[in-house]
């Protein structure tokens, strides 16, 4: 039988789950491609096909679906409502599929999936069985295909704890940091500061200016969990939670010079977590804080004069 | 403990009925105004979303006459309402200001905690607090009732102004009664007075269902008096949307039967598959329920970044191609301009009157 070949975007979750998604159809025999790193055309193309008011992100993840069309038999976009008990990732990704269907006149054969981790114990592991029986696999073959995924995704994860950088497990990014003055605390959603064009190469240029960096996915779930009871409330996005819980973490670590929060524009997790973390930052006064936004608009010398500025600021205080 | 609460259209006749009735001492906000935004715009974080803002402009505004509580209802993901609470109230306490937020909202850890907010706003008897939610139900359902009928006739009234007098002096009756009958009474006879309202002759209605995020589909300050305007446009507004549906829908778990977007989640598949937070769902499948029913066109509300209705906004058009009528969306913020909307309403009214004409 001729190997069917798997589409997926290297947007969004991609620098969540993607380990898991690669194993898993890999074990069940399909030939796995993954779109290209996102450039300019493909966001071009990606802002073409969605409404204004889509944020950033998703617009990069339909210019990805725009990269694949000719190239797959299947495409697979799942449908994310939960990967955490009684959390949301955020209402476009719970649309997701429904929104590319309604823009793309064409698709490739769409592989549709919902996952709701928000009321199972096991998470996403049942949602991730039914994939796989839906698609006509025997369940034998199903159990250990999910299995092996979750635990390359496990080994992501431990990696990522261990303080590796997504983009160089996933990409082979080298990363590289020029006579290391001090580390700052980058914050963000995962697909807004590691994917290079999106983020305009946010980790690289804070590695010229001497800056290490420390991701929300370096940080310990327990020590997020435990920092993040701060709040008045818990908050119900999983990233929110994530990003919210690091800074208050780090906020607490020695070893951080400064906190940066980047935002999507328009992103409605990010508006509340930028104003929480501001609010609360200040509030304590013990950590330079910055916070971007970034979209389709936003110019890099900016962003530059932003990070530099801020780089300085800090360099200075460590004097006085 | 004086309470008080966000407006949010003809809320504040509910939330002051029932407030009153478990025997709490209410301060109504002020109306809505200029002021009411820009306090709000000032001291709320500048991507949140509109409501977020207005409303901390009303508490702002009620504290300065004496209010020390604030009531207000909250949720548990993913919409950003369900913090809205927790971010109002950071804020006000870095103002300095004293002022308790209460959120109603299904509980996170443990069942009592809404069982508790509740004990501890109650001030009279259980017997009472049960009157005082039907004496509330009937005068939110009376006015829904004569609201729905007002954005249909009020397209065609011949002297303009005659619907919303009525509309007015039957607001200020339901008020001032505590009883259901007298509500009753007042509903029934000005249902009729609007019936009797001289109407203009030569008369081709264009209708529109109005969809979208329900406060600014409800408040008529955010969506720069929407209605109004269409209805002046010779538009008969369908709005499936209403305070008592949504109690209906949310509160009493649809046990009464009002339409409202009762068979909107059933309806939005297959466009929209998934449950989206806030009335995403809602505004596609009513959307589908009323495009069957033969209205000339959708218009959707929503406030800036909404995210449940920009994932409806990105679904709509795969429903009105297929129904063959069109749609306009419309995100309203604090920088909107009444002129502005009033041209692109304008604009999209002419553009089904011009179909229409084709199409005879």
């Amino acid at each position: 039988m001729e190997t069917k070949t798997i589409g997926i975007p290297r947007a969004l979750f991609y620098y969540y789950l993607f380990p898991l998604w690669d194993v898993f159809f890999r074990e069940l025999g399909y030939q796995v491609i993954l779109a290209p790193t996102t450039d300019k055309r493909m966001v071009d193309l990606g802002i073409q096909k969605a409404v204004d008011e889509v944020c950033y992100p998703v617009k990069i993840y339909y210019g990805h679906v725009a990269s694949l069309l000719d190239k797959v038999d299947y495409l697979f976009l799942p449908r994310l409502i939960s990967i955490q008990r009684k959390s949301y990732i955020c209402p476009k990704f719970m649309g997701l599929p429904d929104m590319i269907r309604a823009n793309f006149s064409r698709l490739p054969a769409v592989i549709e999936h919902t996952f709701d981790g928000s009321r199972r114990k096991q998470g996403i592991k049942y949602d991730l069985e039914q994939l796989g029986l839906k698609l006509g696999h025997e369940p034998g073959a199903v159990k250990r295909a999910c299995v092996k995924g979750l635990i390359a995704l496990e080994e992501y994860q431990k990696a990522l704890k261990q303080g590796q950088n997504p983009m160089t497990v996933l990409d082979s990014v080298k990363l590289v940091c020029r006579e290391k003055r001090f580390k700052v605390g980058l914050l963000g959603h995962g697909y807004n500061i590691y994917d290079p064009y999106a983020s305009m190469n946010i980790i690289e240029k804070l590695g010229k200016l001497g800056v290490e960096t420390v991701t929300a996915e370096n940080i310990d779930e327990k020590a997020v969990d435990q920092a993040a009871k701060v709040l008045p409330k818990r908050l119900f996005w999983t990233l929110g939670h994530r990003i919210v819980g690091s800074a208050f973490h780090l906020e607490q670590s020695e070893d951080i010079a400064g906190i940066i929060h980047v935002a999507s524009f328009g992103c409605g997790p990010d508006s509340m977590v930028a104003e929480l973390l501001e609010r609360f930052l200040r509030r304590n006064g013990q950590k330079p804080f910055l916070s971007l936004t970034i979209d389709e608009h936003t110019g890099e010398a900016g962003l530059d004069t932003r990070l530099e500025a801020f780089v300085d600021m800090i360099a200075r205080r460590k004097i006085s | 403990m004086k309470v008080t609460f966000p407006h949010m259209g003809n809320l504040s006749l509910t939330a002051e009925t029932l407030l009153r009735g478990i025997g709490l001492e209410v301060v109504v906000p002020p109306p809505c105004t200029k002021k009411t935004l820009s306090l709000g715009v000032q001291h709320s974080p500048e991507f949140a979303c509109l409501p977020l803002k207005i409303n901390l402009g009303n508490y702002l505004e009620a504290y300065e006459q004496g209010a020390d509580t604030a009531l207000m209802v909250g949720g548990i993901g993913p919409c950003r309402i369900g913090y809205y609470g927790a971010i109002q109230q950071e804020i006000l306490r870095d103002l300095g200001i004293k002022m308790n937020l209460i959120v109603l909202e299904p509980p996170d850890a443990h069942p009592r905690e809404l069982w508790d907010k509740i004990k501890h706003l109650k001030q009279v008897s259980w017997r009472q607090v049960v009157a005082a939610i039907k004496l509330t139900w009937h005068k939110t359902r009376s006015m829904d009732l004569l609201e729905e009928k007002a954005l249909i006739l009020r397209a065609k009234e011949a002297k303009k102004g005659s619907i919303d007098s009525l509309l007015s002096q039957a607001r200020t009756r339901l008020q001032s009664t505590d009883s259901i009958p007298r509500i009753k009474e007042i509903t029934r006879d000005y249902l009729a007075l609007m019936d009797d309202v001289a109407l203009s002759e030569e008369f081709r209605p264009v209708k529109i269902v109005l969809v979208g995020e329900i406060y600014t589909v409800l408040e008529p300050f955010v969506n720069l008096n929407l209605e109004k305007h269409l209805n002046s446009l010779g538009v008969e507004v369908l709005r499936p949307l209403f305070l008592s549906s949504w109690i209906n829908e949310h509160l009493l778990g649809g046990l009464l039967n009002i339409e409202g977007t009762k068979r909107a989640p059933g309806l939005a598949k297959p466009y929209l598959n998934s449950f989206v937070g806030g009335h995403g769902r809602e505004t596609i499948g009513s959307a589908v329920q009323y495009a069957q029913k033969g209205v000339d066109g959708v218009i959707q509300i929503a406030p800036l970044t909404c995210m449940p209705e920009i994932v409806a906004h990105s679904v709509l058009p795969s429903v009105t191609e297929e129904y063959g009528i069109p749609a306009l969306t419309l995100y309203v913020d604090e920088q909107t301009g009444e002129a502005g909307l009033l041209t692109r309403l304008e604009a999209f009214v002419d553009m089904i009157r011009y179909r229409q004409r084709r199409s005879s």
